[in-house]
């Protein structure tokens, strides 16, 4: 059964819109996060469906409440950014035996499926509101903020699985392996840059704008490692507990020259999960609720084959605007930021449009800021969940840490005192993003 | 460089047609006075297709950035790394960027702001032009 997406009307896209209506009236409280994997051995129990499952029943375990209290779930359908099998692909053999078997063959597998989760999550008995936020978990955060605050859902989960198969992710596959390029392919493809190639053109602009340079990215890309190792649920945590040194950084092999390996984020296995609902039904929760005070969305008007320098800054200050004119919140009022890094040399775009830290500078002063003392003890922390960097490509590590954070439990706590954080994802022209609060709005 | 060759469909078809022909046509909204890159079924801000025609443009533009490509996915490309990608701003209207590898160029010397034109490379798979840029002068 097809479910409806999220009314465009719904997003906060354009300046001018005041604050935000449903300010102070969703929290968060419980969060569940599955074991991560590299990659798919093809089991059930090992699934991104199956990781679903586990992030869901964990997310209401922790929030202390009945499944019976569900009434809605907003899923991110999609669950990756690169190979997926064919959606007509038979499931594995003995797949049935595990799941009740929805309409969609790859439900669970290569694709989150709401229908699907239902059937094999059948606690879930009450689940009335369905929605499919697309594209990233930052879409169905929003979602799933305006149906609570609409009263269309009292308890609502947002989930999103990722899967990764085996092979490698783009390289010498698909579309990449043939001698000639068909759709969008004939723009991309032909070209032959990586995925990170866009994003390091666009940073390979900004430095020569601002005088920067690549070396400068170094103390951020380490943090987000030893942010992302104190972290139990990460992938690197879990599988390779190695920290990195600014040594490793600065000789490390270019992927498209200025992006190298470290640049780049590392798909996985994971699955999240988070509780929304109403600062009346949280008291009943075990969990301290953290309240969302607004939400903004950027998407860009595209003229060409990839985004200048001009068009990201646009669109990150019009984010920072759209944020603070919802939520009556400024940059001086963020404890920390947590927007995404996943690829690392963009993270500045978002962090300069939100004016973060920023000392009467407007832009170019990121990397200078990434060279000061930027971790969780210090006074302006940059990303304190270690991001996809730090954690395996989600796009969510940061959102879900946002959340922890201000409920004070983050394994990368910061040392001052967390009260409002602001997280969102994914590209700088092509995001969604939200203010959380510790206590409710005044 | 042995690029893929890009098969036309009937919405790119006139940009095609221009590359073997060895003129550079992009899309153009007369109501919004706007050019358009990859060719699309309408224009991105009026969403009119009425309004959108085909236009010649000088082939001039600008190099503003590039990176250097040592990990492409492109399998035809791979035993040509490392390889230049350079970011493109038309003259008529810098917002829109082209892609090119810079033939001539060597990889590192690539000069951010220079002045470049057009010129058409034949891709090996079906013989179809498409742009490149070289250094201009
Ligand atoms: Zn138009």
């Amino acid at each position: 059964m097809p479910h409806p997406g999220v009314p465009h009307s719904w997003f906060r896209n354009k300046d001018g819109l005041g604050l935000w209506e449903g300010r102070g009236k969703v929290v968060a409280t419980g969060v569940g996060t599955s074991p991560t994997a590299r990659r798919w051995d093809e089991k059930p129990e090992t699934s991104m469906g199956a990781l679903t499952i586990i992030a869901i029943r964990k997310a209401i375990a922790d929030a202390g409440i009945s499944p019976d209290e569900i009434d809605g779930l907003v899923l991110t359908p999609e669950s990756t950014t690169g190979v997926s099998n064919d959606p007509k692909t038979p499931p594995p053999p003995g797949w049935e035996k595990h799941f009740k078997m929805a309409s969609f063959p790859q439900a669970g597998i290569t694709r989150g499926d709401i229908d699907w989760l239902l059937l094999n999550t059948p606690e879930l008995k009450n689940v009335k509101f369905m929605m499919n936020g697309a594209m990233c978990m930052s879409v169905s955060f929003v979602a799933a903020a305006e149906a609570v605050a609409r009263g269309l859902t009292q308890t609502c989960l947002v989930v999103r699985g990722w899967h990764n198969l085996a092979g490698r992710y783009y390289v010498g596959v698909g579309a990449s392996a043939l001698n000639t390029a068909s759709g969008p392919f004939k723009y991309s493809s032909i070209w032959g840059l990586p995925a990170c190639g866009t994003t390091a053109m666009v940073f390979e602009e900004y430095c020569r704008k601002y005088g920067k340079s690549h070396d400068q990215m170094a103390n951020f890309v380490v943090t987000q490692r030893r942010n992302g190792l104190m972290n139990p649920d990460g992938f690197y945590s879990q599988h390779r507990p190695e920290m990195i040194t600014v040594e490793d950084y600065l000789t490390a092999r270019w992927i498209a020259k200025p992006a190298n390996i470290y640049d780049n984020d590392l798909p996985i296995m994971a699955a999240l999960a988070v509780v929304f609902t109403t600062p009346e039904r949280a008291k009943n929760h075990k969990q301290k609720p953290v309240y969302i005070l607004s939400h903004g969305q950027t998407r860009p008007e595209m003229m060409g084959v990839t985004p200048t320098l001009e068009k990201w800054e646009q669109a990150t200050d019009r984010m920072g605007r759209i944020l603070y004119e919802g939520s009556g919140v400024g940059p001086d009022d963020l404890s920390f930021e947590n927007m995404y890094d996943g690829f690392t040399l963009f993270h500045q775009f978002h962090l300069e449009g939100l004016r973060y830290a920023a000392r009467g500078e407007k832009r170019g002063y990121a990397l200078d800021l990434y060279e000061t003392d930027i971790s969780i003890e210090g006074p302006n922390p940059v990303s304190p969940s270690g991001g996809n960097n730090g954690n395996g490509r989600t796009r969510w590590w940061n959102h879900r840490d946002t959340i922890l954070q201000l409920q004070g439990r983050s394994p990368s706590q910061i040392r001052k005192k967390a009260e409002i954080g602001v997280s969102g994802a994914p590209m700088p022209d092509i995001c969604d993003a939200l203010i959380w609060s510790a206590t409710p709005p005044v | 460089m042995p690029k893929q060759s890009p098969i036309p469909d009937e919405l790119d078809k006139p940009f095609y047609d221009a590359c073997n022909e060895e003129r550079l046509v992009i899309q153009y909204c007369t109501s919004c006075r706007r050019y358009q890159f990859p060719p699309r079924p309408g224009c991105t801000r009026c969403g009119n297709n009425a309004s959108v025609q085909w236009r010649q443009l000088s082939g001039r533009g600008r190099i503003v950035s590039r990176v250097v490509v040592h990990d492409t996915p492109t399998s035809s490309l791979i035993p040509e790394q490392p390889f230049n990608v350079a970011a493109i701003a038309l003259d008529e209207e810098p917002d829109i960027i082209m892609l090119s590898h810079l033939p001539g160029t060597p990889v590192d010397q690539v000069p951010i702001g220079a002045a470049v034109e057009v010129i058409f490379e034949t891709t090996p798979a079906t013989g179809q032009k498409v742009p490149e840029w070289r250094v201009a002068g």
